[in-house]
């Protein structure tokens, strides 16, 4: 093992992998519902993922393999420093491929592939808490979550609509899971809300800063608030990925010259490389 | 015959060595106005907060249609406060939302009862704009826009979108100019007629108790001195407090 001396293994003592563990179990018994936990000082700086790493930490075994992404790339800043510290402290293996992977930390995306129910999803939360645009005290959110009081998220989507037209968020956009707790989803596009939804994945959020762990078990219903008369509309660039041509998958608009130029590709790296590798003997045999 | 809605009895409750109440019983009937009077400090307004569920008393029981107020879970009062109770604010700025527009705020009750059709709740929202007098084009204004009337107008809309069968009024006139006051006096008496709900209004201007009430309370250093039909108190007032506070009044 390639174990750093002082170090014990995956950077968190025992204690506090129990900690969180256990934190872990309360909020996989109340899908939805955030439960506080002693954050640690991590070795990176609170916004870049404190609390996905400490979860990730305390979940880990010799035997996984981890994958990162971080805008659904895995080849950014963000990704591979997480990466690499975990091939550091924990000699855990890692891939950039989602079907390889059996810990998935992810910033802002969910894999286009289907996930399975050996594989664990760990999202990094800059906020936790949903109403916190809405209302802002504490006390009073934790109240209105314990009353299931959520008129209040209501009154913003009717905003929105009254004002544009159509439900403005685009990413972010607020869950309710297992017909019980508003959820904040973490900052994923409002188009990975659907892939929520009974994934067979266990779905664990870490916020860091915040100090709250929440969690969605395997195929629990998780539904996007909205109208009956406006109904939630995943959104993505009306275009094809320049890459591999896919007509249903993420996209990112990425400049490419100072004259305007630009092109859209898959925002999930992994995902656009094999559907390329597939596509790649078909195009030499034409 | 009308069904009793609220009922308190023996109501007690003293900040440290000040009483607040003592003592204080009364009821409410289904479409009854009752006007709680008197100065400040006299313990109107920790009344309608005993009464409303928001302050505990140290002694005494308030029951809504038989159940005690003080023993439901907050839940359950939540629930009252939003469907079956309306509470209008003094100040309109507590009970708006500033930063949400008029046809929102509106819609905030019908969408915490579970309202989740926009078209519906847009054209329930227009309707009681209507009602209370605020022009249709400004149901996506801000609140903060609008005068201190309409503000008040727009609040007590947010009330009574989900029918409430009981209103807590605290002063809703106070703050307002004097025709401001009678237009939206003449709002409250006509709604109040018109959906037969009962609301219990506490205010120190006579006048207005004069208009709308049909039973009257007077409250004097936490106790209630003298009630009755609102002309009886108001025209042959018994207690040395009532006869005062009848005198007081400025004639125009």
């Amino acid at each position: 093992m390639n174990m750093m001396d002082g170090y014990n293994f995956a950077y968190l003592d025992e204690a506090t992998k129990r900690m969180i563990r256990r934190a872990i179990l309360k909020a996989v018994a109340i899908p939805g519902h955030q439960i506080p936990f002693g954050a640690r000082e991590m070795p990176l700086p609170y916004g870049w993922g404190t609390g996905g790493i400490q979860v990730t930490a305390s979940i880990l075994g010799p035997g996984d393999t981890l994958k990162v992404i971080d805008q659904g790339s895995d080849d950014t800043t963000n990704a591979i420093s997480i990466r690499r510290f975990f091939t550091r402290v924990a000699g855990v293996a890692t891939t950039e491929r989602t079907a390889e992977a059996s810990i998935i930390q992810t910033r802002h995306r969910i894999p286009e592939r289907p996930l399975r129910e050996d594989q664990i999803l760990v999202y990094q939360v800059p906020q936790p808490e949903p109403l916190y645009r809405l209302e802002p005290r504490r006390a009073e959110t934790k109240r209105l979550h314990a009353l299931a009081d959520y008129g209040l998220m209501h009154v913003r989507l009717y905003e929105d609509i009254a004002r544009l037209g159509h439900i403005a968020k685009a990413y972010d956009y607020p869950v309710m899971v297992n017909g019980r707790y508003l959820m904040s989803p973490s900052p994923i596009p409002a188009f990975d809300n659907p892939k929520m939804d009974r994934m067979p994945a266990l779905q664990l959020f870490g916020a860091g800063r915040e100090k709250r762990i929440y969690a969605i078990p395997p195929y629990t219903e998780v539904r996007s608030l909205d109208f009956e008369d406006h109904p939630f509309r995943p959104i993505r660039a009306p275009a094809a990925c320049a890459l591999c041509r896919s007509t249903d998958t993420y996209l990112d608009e990425v400049i490419t010259d100072d004259a305007g130029g630009r092109m859209f590709v898959c925002s999930d790296t992994d995902f656009c490389a094999e559907r390329r590798a597939a596509a790649a003997p078909q195009e030499a045999a034409e | 015959m009308s069904t009793t809605l609220l009922e308190a009895q023996g109501l007690t409750l003293r900040f440290g060595a000040i009483p607040a109440l003592l003592d204080v019983s009364l009821d409410i009937a289904e479409g009854e106005v009752v006007a709680i009077v008197g100065e400040s400090g006299s313990g109107k307004t920790t009344l309608l907060r005993v009464l409303s569920g928001l302050l505990h008393p140290d002694a005494g029981s308030v029951r809504w249609l038989g159940e005690d107020v003080h023993a439901m879970g907050e839940a359950a009062r939540r629930r009252l406060m939003r469907t079956a109770w309306g509470f209008v604010h003094q100040n309109p700025r507590d009970g708006l939302r500033l930063d949400v527009s008029a046809g929102g705020n509106v819609g905030e009750r019908l969408m915490a009862v579970g309202a989740r059709h926009y078209g519906r709740i847009r054209a329930e929202a227009l309707a009681w704009l209507a009602k209370v007098e605020i022009d249709a084009a400004r149901i996506d204004d801000l609140p903060r826009t609008f005068s201190g009337g309409m503000q008040q107008r727009l609040q007590i809309a947010r009330t009574l979108v989900t029918r409430p069968r009981l209103v807590f009024m605290d002063e809703p006139t106070g703050g307002l100019d004097v025709s401001v006051q009678a237009r939206l006096l003449d709002l409250i008496r006509s709604l109040a007629r018109e959906l037969g709900l009962a609301v219990l209004i506490v205010t120190h201007d006579i006048a207005a108790a004069r208009l709308l009430a049909d039973r009257i309370l007077v409250m004097w250093r936490g106790r209630v001195v003298e009630q009755g039909l609102t002309d009886r108190v108001l025209d042959d007032p018994q207690h040395p407090y009532t006869q005062l506070l009848v005198s007081s009044v400025l004639a125009a």
